[in-house]
């Protein structure tokens, strides 16, 4: 594996973890404007409180990754789906905020509508981050100067929609799985229903979006087919797709989550693995898309900061982990919760 | 409209809004190391209580820093697609480095400060502050790095059409990076101790927990008194002699030197105009500048006349705002050191002018960051990297004006909501005061 490699699957996996992670902040979130009443809607922020503003520096690290590695990447796609892009960090600010001034005032005014912002703020990227993957799959209008020509409502075609849609309800299963460990009772039953109906539309969802990728890029499956690894990759997915529903009947939310954890790292790194070289095929001609090869940076650059993220990946995980099992378990509401 | 000048005018606008946050935040985290360090050994209940009630305040305030600052990390992108192509080489990865080495540690940790309380021992719980000030300082490390490349590039190479890396520690030790950083560190410091100083003394004057708030005024303005002498000397000292010799249009401008001279003065007040460029009124100290910044009262300074008229910065704004800055660096110190004395002489708690003027000067280092950054940014203009890469040249190709106007009035509304609601949430919460210590109830 050479450099470029590297870094194609080190931005992916930066991607992936972020997906994981903010994932179930996401669907938290999107749970949110479905609680029942004041306790609930505690539960949830809480459930994610002290870990969400950690996971959203998976975002961070990957876009200052993607910037470093493959910087034609970075500047293409940003200013191409620009207003798309600057949706996605309204949204995100306002998820930030909501939970630190919900709780702030004493009216319920004032927190129905930080709830709201919470929800949205939630729901937006949890859809957008699928439209944008959409459309990356599907190959977006760069011509021969890696020059974007296409349009907003380009990227609002209906493959991407539905890898949208694909994503959102991953996410918010994802989401559900999470808040079955950190509640119980009959809270917990109806996360658990929540998350089965969402596991099965789930599945259809994705042989959908599986025949859509077949329709729309075609390209991404030649060569793939032969490696073996693909087919693990695939088998893998799909045996931790089935063990969702299998360890929520069993009431081992702890592997369910894990299951859920690995089937978006299993789908989104079958994308990641089908693309490659490609970073973002062109459909105008795939001879223009950006790679791997022609869109990265210098081998120096690409050296130094492997060195950076061997050093403090691995002190990132460490510390990570020690901050979640200091939370691990049911939410405790203490003086200062949100 | 012209799209290059909406461009600049949304990322000023954008990052100026962040950047009136994480000063606050960095500043605040050391001061509340200093806080819960009192109150783990020393075991003492009124400095926990000080320290949950600036831990809130903490919290508060980072939200709308990291909330605001995911913009900064995707504008250059979407924005300055040209710049990020140009630079990309070099400029992501300082950024990348702050999120791996630095974003990770301080939003971490964060959260096991502001929810771990009685959850981990006290020594973690004192860990996790100590690393949220280390992680929002390593933060500004990474940020001034990037930024110093800009002003003042080296280890790199110009191939392939782009700024290419040669040499990573010369990139990140360029010949700006330390003397900007202590700047920027000490700057945000300075805001930590005012914020403090300012919320004690409207606590003392308005009689409320007036023991506690006591003591954090009497931390935050001893503590202020010496990152406000050192912001002036050595840090701002060194941080001009530094621009003196790397970047002399800079200098030029923001001293108001616009002829070369022999013995040139120091411009204490002057009111500047652009065209024809002229001092009004100048209050000269002759040689001074001279002596300032190369040691020798007859040193030669080199003025905006030596170079080409296309290649200098706008002259009004940086010397305006470089001028205040240096007015309210001094300013501080002689707050500071006033209040320093007052407490020596044991006549500081009754002082009713005296604390209100330290509440009324909670915003002030933040102006003084504001005019700062600007005297920092614009000064460098009409480049994006220095002497590499114009302004004009870097933005996004693609974006069209009508896009940036509707993000840039986007931003306008959201910012204005976000900084309103700040605003009124510390007022509200600074106004509750410090609360006792919760009984520990502890419910599912």
């Amino acid at each position: 594996m050479d450099l470029n490699a590297l870094w194609f699957a080190l931005v992916g996996i930066l991607l992936i973890g972020y997906a994981i992670l903010d994932g179930f902040d996401f669907g938290v979130g999107v749970l949110h404007l479905f609680a029942r009443d004041e306790q609930q809607r505690r539960l949830s922020m809480n459930a994610i409180g002290p870990v969400w503003d950690g996971n959203e520096v998976w975002l961070l690290t990957g876009g200052g990754a993607l910037f470093a590695a493959f910087p034609v990447v970075y500047a293409t796609v940003f200013s191409g789906f620009y207003l798309a892009l600057m949706l996605l960090l309204i949204a995100l600010i306002f998820r930030a905020v909501a939970m630190e001034f919900r709780g702030k005032v004493d009216s319920p005014r004032w927190r129905r509508v930080w709830d709201w912002a919470f929800g949205l703020g939630s729901l937006l990227p949890a859809f957008l981050f699928g439209v944008a993957f959409g459309n990356i799959l599907r190959g977006v209008p760069i011509d021969r100067g890696a020059v974007y020509t296409g349009s907003f409502l380009g990227l609002l075609h209906p493959y991407p929609l539905l890898i949208g849609v694909l994503g959102l309800t991953i996410f918010t299963m994802h989401g559900a799985i999470y808040l079955t460990m950190k509640t119980d009772g009959s809270l917990r039953q109806r996360l658990v229903r929540i998350a089965s109906r969402l596991w099965m539309v789930m599945l259809a969802l994705y042989v959908l979006a599986t025949v859509g990728t077949f329709l729309v890029a075609p390209f991404l499956f030649v060569g793939a087919a032969g490696s073996i690894f693909f087919w693990a990759l695939l088998g893998a997915t799909l045996a931790a797709t089935m063990a969702i529903p299998i360890s929520l009947t069993a009431s081992r939310y702890g592997r369910a989550f894990a299951a859920s954890s690995t089937t978006i790292a299993g789908m989104m790194g079958l994308s990641v693995f089908n693309l490659f070289p490609r970073l973002v095929p062109s459909s105008i001609d795939l001879e223009y898309s950006l790679t791997a090869y022609n869109a990265s940076s210098s081998p120096t650059t690409l050296s130094v900061m492997l060195i950076v993220a061997l050093v403090g990946m691995p002190l990132v995980l460490g510390y990570t982990i020690v901050i979640y099992r200091v939370f691990k378990g049911k939410v405790v509401i203490t003086p200062d919760s949100y | 409209m012209d799209p290059i000048l909406l461009a600049r005018l949304q990322f000023a606008f954008t990052i100026g809004f962040h950047f009136l946050f994480p000063p606050i935040t960095i500043g605040l985290a050391w001061l509340l190391v200093i806080l819960e360090y009192l109150g783990w050994r020393r075991n003492d209940e009124s400095y926990v209580r000080l320290g949950r009630f600036f831990g809130r305040i903490l919290g508060l305030t980072f939200a709308v820093g990291v909330a605001t600052g995911i913009v900064m990390e995707f504008q250059f992108g979407t924005n300055w697609a040209e710049y990020s192509k140009f630079v990309g080489d070099i400029f992501g990865a300082p950024l990348a480095a702050e999120g791996v080495f630095a974003f990770f540690l301080e939003s971490g940790f964060l959260g096991l400060y502001l929810f771990g309380r009685g959850r981990v021992s006290k020594r973690m719980h004192w860990f996790s502050i100590l690393m949220v000030a280390a992680g929002a300082t390593l933060s500004a490390f990474w940020i001034i790095v990037a930024n110093s490349w800009q002003q003042t590039p080296a280890g790199y190479t110009i191939r392939n059409g782009r700024a290419e890396l040669t040499d990573f520690w010369a990139a990140v030790f360029n010949p700006s990076t330390m003397v900007r950083y202590f700047h920027t560190v000490d700057a945000a410091l300075i805001t930590g101790a005012f914020f403090m100083a300012g919320i004690s003394a409207y606590l003392i004057l308005k009689g409320k927990e007036t023991e506690l708030a006591k003591k954090s005024l009497r931390m935050a303005l001893l503590f202020g008194l010496v990152v406000s002498v050192l912001e002036v000397v050595p840090s701002g000292h060194e941080h001009a002699r530094q621009v003196a010799r790397t970047q002399p249009e800079k200098f030029a401008a923001i001293e108001g030197l616009y002829t070369s001279q022999n013995a040139a003065p120091l411009v204490v007040f002057a009111y500047p105009t652009d065209k024809p460029p002229t001092l009004h009124a100048p209050i000269e100290i002759p040689g001074l500048l001279s002596w300032m910044a190369f040691g020798d009262p007859n040193a030669p300074i080199k003025g905006l006349n030596e170079f080409p008229s296309g290649e200098v910065p706008p002259l009004w704004l940086t010397f305006v705002s470089f001028h205040n800055m240096v007015l309210l660096g001094i300013y501080f110190i002689v707050v500071m050191a006033y209040g320093v004395f007052l407490l020596y002489k044991r006549r500081l708690w009754n002082r009713t002018k005296f604390l209100k003027l330290l509440v009324w000067s909670i915003p002030l280092p933040l102006a003084a960051c504001q005019l700062g950054w600007i005297a920092a940014e614009v000064g460098r203009q009409p480049w994006i990297v220095y002497r590499l890469l114009k302004t004009t040249d870097a933005v996004s190709i693609t974006v069209t004006s009508g896009e940036i106007l509707f993000s840039l009035i986007l931003f306008v509304i959201v910012y204005a909501l976000l900084g309103g609601l700040y605003v009124s949430l510390l007022v509200k919460k600074v106004r509750h005061g410090i609360e006792p210590l919760p009984v520990r109830e502890v419910s599912a």
